[in-house]
């Protein structure tokens, strides 16, 4: 078995999976907190499913979008904890 | 040789990932789903990161890659941090079989810092808070 078919048959289901997953909490979180990680696990997992396709179609290119996606990932949940703890104080 | 290194590391890499949407979806509690996803994801991203930067004979894309890494690791805990103080401001209640919460009554609900410890004492005898222990399984699902 050649590395690509690992990676086409093994590796990218068990990211999407892994994504399909998470949607669940996702869509069902009791609480906005539990919905605010859901979303910051599956932009991590965006992450790492961009460098396994960057891997399989050699396109350094994509690496950016990787980069970017980590920085709105942080700033994201960073935002979203700031105006959760301010809105309860009124 | 070597693609047997990267087949190792993309494995543990893509099943810890594995495990940390399972944590997500299955754990009981906020916190504790917070704890699962937060290192888990961290580790399993960067060893997918580190795959590409091995296969890659170019040195802009390992430096891309660590890059990544370094930054993922960095803010990754604060931005957990940030979420957590958060969720226990806003009352997110905790597992109900949880045995101590060691923070009840130590914050100060409206400047949002913790008491000093006379404070505390004065609390504990004007009497206990209403703590944030679920009552029935239900309410953390």
């Amino acid at each position: 078995m050649t590395l690509e078919a690992y990676f086409d048959y093994f590796i990218l289901p068990v990211l999407t999976i892994s994504v399909i997953l998470v949607f669940i909490r996702l869509i069902k979180g009791p609480k906005v907190v539990d919905r605010v990680i859901a979303l910051d696990l599956i932009i991590t997992i965006g992450i790492g499913i961009i460098t396994i396709f960057t891997i399989r179609s050699n396109q350094k290119v994509l690496l950016d979008v990787a980069i970017m996606l980590a920085l709105i990932a942080f700033l994201g949940t960073v935002a979203f904890s700031f105006y959760i703890e301010k809105r309860e104080d009124d | 040789m070597i693609d047997i290194i990267i087949g190792i590391l993309s494995t543990i890499g893509a099943l810890s990932i594995f495990f940390a949407s399972l944590g997500i979806l299955r754990m009981p509690d906020f916190y504790l789903r917070l704890s699962v996803t937060v290192k888990a994801a961290t580790m399993g991203v960067g060893l997918l990161l580190l795959c590409a930067a091995i296969i890659f004979p170019d040195i802009s894309v390992s430096t891309k890659a660590i890059a990544i890494t370094f930054f993922l690791i960095i803010t990754s805990p604060i931005a957990a941090h940030m979420i957590g103080r958060a969720a226990y401001f806003t009352g997110t209640p905790l597992w109900k079989e949880t045995i101590i919460d060691e923070l009840n009554g130590m914050y100060d609900k409206e400047t949002h810092e913790l008491k000093n410890e006379k404070q505390v004492n004065m609390a504990e005898i004007c009497g206990d808070e209403p703590d944030q222990i679920a009552d029935t399984e239900e309410e953390t699902k």
